[in-house]
């Protein structure tokens, strides 16, 4: 979706309407229009339903691993639809942790993909079935590969972010991480590194704190009330949003990208989320009694009659039976054959293997 | 003729002005300095970073992603090692990726003893390095060589870790590196930094030519019948210096410095040792799964029938670290009468 649909769109608000003694009461109005509200809430379902899947294919024996995104919607999903993507410095960068469904979805990710990558599948996009679910790689849309250390992203990021800073263009980099890997150094480095006097970097930092990293509990750990209270010691903007909010995030995110678009300048963003299913299938990937803001969206969405309950059932069961269609589909594709080890070892195939130097 | 600082010096600057390098980094890179060694004196691309080895490596790879070309520096490779995780990403990114991010990128860090260094700036890399899956290895043992594989490691779409034998930095080199004027004090007015207020400063480089060894090709140093000896770096000037010795008894050394790490020119290692029968290995990292024994492993499965003594390493003891004292740093790694005793015993050896 273009910049200037979307600020076209924004303009047009949905009101509330309620029913007191006949007539209808003043509305308070939501803060987005109809058809951001219903296509956030269409990707948020889409992103829950194939996590779901995800975790569905683990348990049922076809995947040797999960770790995902239930319960990040209404963070991932507004920042997949604000992203300018494309391939190159002029776009939007993003260097993304594992639980990055959401915004993949939201760019355009099709279902299966994730699928594919969640079997291992030869045709993968990502990896070619060489690594875990969640490890997304989406060279046309600038999205950098994921990896499984927590923390790395934040230092690689400051790299994309000065290219576009010296190359003068109007993108931006973009990188998502756990409260836990805030504790690493390479969250310190972006900070330093994104601030220097005189190079600041366009640098969306964000810390999608959900309390808790595998088991141990944030407030065992931190002393700092916020992670964002950390950006302010460098001068940059800060804020903390509901991260289960996507009105809140998709305004916050909309307004903090703008700013960096025109000053340049690194923002940190904290948003509290839930974490629905665990850390990852090593925890269970059970679901877990925490706030859920796909059904509180939802719920929001049929009580300012954005949609129906009709249209809300069909979603979710046409997104099901994508998902269902999808694995079906990954199952009767390849594996990648032992041979392909050695594939992409250097650039252009070059041989890496020793034993034919 | 140039130093090896120098000849670094004007690589960067030909990769600055023909092959799109755009960023030359790390701390104390930029001006004033220049670099510790002063290898990045003068360069219009030089900045000085953050002193956060992590920060450096993750900006590099950054850059990398975009397509972008950058030299990054970290100023002893004895403070590389909190980096190690970072390197092996950046080395596994295009294989994660199915080729969809190259990774092309130079991380130049000063290596090895030899320069009084104490316990951490005397640290080698080369046997780490070789177990980077995803990078190319190099490092040079004379000015001209370091001028031609740092243009290589620049064009190279892969990672690549030049290691600078630092002991080398101020050693002149026995050829030109084309377009260098042959007076080394005309070299030295035109590149080399003045002592003291150097705000006004601006080198003027000389017209360079371009010059590449390709990566994974080994150079012998010297020819020899008896005794093959496979080194690199500053015991490349060793081994030489041994195999001119023991010429004067009637002993053959042949010498190849093998020049890249990873990979390896084995069709050059292997042709001598057919020849010699007889191989030594030499460095100074540690010698626990040193980088030699996997050639002298190597060398042992492949060539056993052809052999006429086991394959030997000589690398450095097995220790903590490198202690100040002389006599604690020479008995920490090869020296030359370390190399020319092993050669002798290998020589010896009768089958």
């Amino acid at each position: 979706m273009g910049l200037v649909k979307r600020q076209r769109m924004a303009a047009q608000t949905v009101s509330e309407k309620s029913k007191s003694g006949g007539k209808k009461k003043a509305a308070k109005p939501l803060a987005l229009s109809r058809e951001i509200l219903r296509h956030m809430h269409a990707m948020m379902v889409k992103s829950r339903v194939l996590e779901e899947r995800l975790i569905k294919i683990y348990k049922a024996g076809e995947a040797y691993f999960w770790i995902g995104g239930p319960g990040e919607e209404a963070f991932g999903v507004p920042l997949g639809l604000l992203v300018h993507k494309g391939q190159g410095p002029q776009y939007d960068y993003l260097h993304l942790h594992y639980r990055a469904t959401p915004t993949l979805i939201a760019m355009g990710m099709p279902m299966i993909d994730s699928i594919r990558l969640m079997m291992n599948r030869a045709t993968d996009p990502s990896t070619g079935g060489r690594n875990f679910s969640n490890h997304y790689c989406y060279p046309q849309w600038n999205v950098t590969p994921v990896s499984s250390p927590i923390e790395v992203q934040y230092a690689i990021a400051t790299g994309t972010a000065h290219v576009q800073k010296r190359n003068k263009t109007r993108g931006l980099t973009v990188v998502t991480g756990g409260d836990a890997g805030s504790a690493e150094g390479d969250f310190a480095s972006s900070l330093i590194w994104s601030t220097r006097p005189g190079n600041e970097l366009p640098m969306l930092i964000t810390v999608q704190n959900n309390m808790v990293g595998i088991s141990t509990e944030y407030k065992e750990q931190h002393g700092e009330a916020h992670v964002a209270d950390r950006g302010k010691a460098f001068g940059m903007r800060t804020l903390v949003v509901d991260g289960n909010d996507p009105i809140e995030t998709y305004r916050a995110l909309e307004s903090e990208m703008n700013y960096i678009r025109k000053t340049r300048r690194p923002v940190l963003l904290e948003a509290r989320v839930s974490r629905l299913y665990g850390h990852s299938s090593a925890t269970g990937a059970n679901l877990i009694p925490e706030r859920d803001c796909v059904k509180e969206f939802e719920q929001l969405l049929l009580k300012h009659d954005v949609f129906s309950s009709a249209h809300v059932k069909n979603l979710w069961r046409e997104f099901e039976e994508e998902g269902r269609q999808a694995q079906e589909t990954a199952r009767r594709e390849p594996a990648p054959v032992a041979e392909s080890v050695w594939e992409n070892y250097f650039a252009g195939d070059e041989n890496g293997d020793w034993r034919k130097f | 003729m140039a130093s090896m600082a120098q000849a670094i010096r004007m690589a960067l600057h030909y990769g600055e002005e023909h092959l799109g390098v755009k960023d030359i980094f790390g701390q104390d890179v930029g001006a004033p300095l220049g670099g510790v060694f002063t290898a990045t004196q003068g360069l219009k691309t030089a900045w000085n970073s953050p002193l956060d080895e992590r920060g450096i490596i993750g900006m590099a790879m950054g850059i990398a992603m975009t397509g972008e070309r950058c030299v990054a520096e970290i100023q002893f490779c004895d403070y590389i090692f909190n980096t190690i995780d970072l390197l092996k990403i950046a080395g596994n990114t295009n294989w994660v990726s199915k080729g969809n991010y190259t990774m092309p990128m130079v991380v130049m860090t000063p290596v090895g003893a030899g320069i009084r260094g104490s316990v951490y700036h005397s640290h080698s890399f080369d046997a780490w390095a070789s177990r980077l899956a995803g990078w190319k290895v190099v490092m040079p043992s004379n000015a001209l060589d370091a001028y031609g594989l740092l243009l290589s490691a620049i064009e190279d779409p892969n990672p690549v870790l030049f290691l600078k034998p630092k002991a080398l930095m101020r050693v002149r080199g026995e050829d030109l590196i084309p377009g260098e004027p042959e007076d080394q004090k005309v070299l030295k007015n035109m590149i080399d930094a003045p002592i003291g207020d150097r705000k006004a400063w601006k080198p003027k480089w000389p017209q360079l030519e371009p010059y590449k060894v390709p990566i994974g090709q080994a150079k012998t140093t010297r020819a020899g019948d008896h005794v093959t000896v496979v080194t690199y770096g500053r015991h490349v000037l060793l081994c030489n210096q041994a195999a001119d010795q023991l010429q004067a008894d009637g002993i053959s050394v042949e010498v190849l410095d093998l020049r890249s790490i990873y990979p390896y020119d084995w069709k050059a290692v292997r042709a001598s040792i057919e020849k010699t029968r007889k191989v030594l290995f030499v460095n100074e990292d540690t010698e626990l799964t040193n980088f030699g024994e996997h050639l002298a492993y190597r060398a042992s499965q492949e060539l056993f029938y052809q052999l006429e003594a086991p394959p030997r390493v000589l690398a450095g003891k097995h220790l903590p670290g490198i202690g100040l004292h002389p006599n604690l740093e020479e008995n920490s790694v090869p020296q030359l009468h370390d190399v020319v005793a092993s050669i002798r015993d290998l020589a010896a050896q009768v089958p």
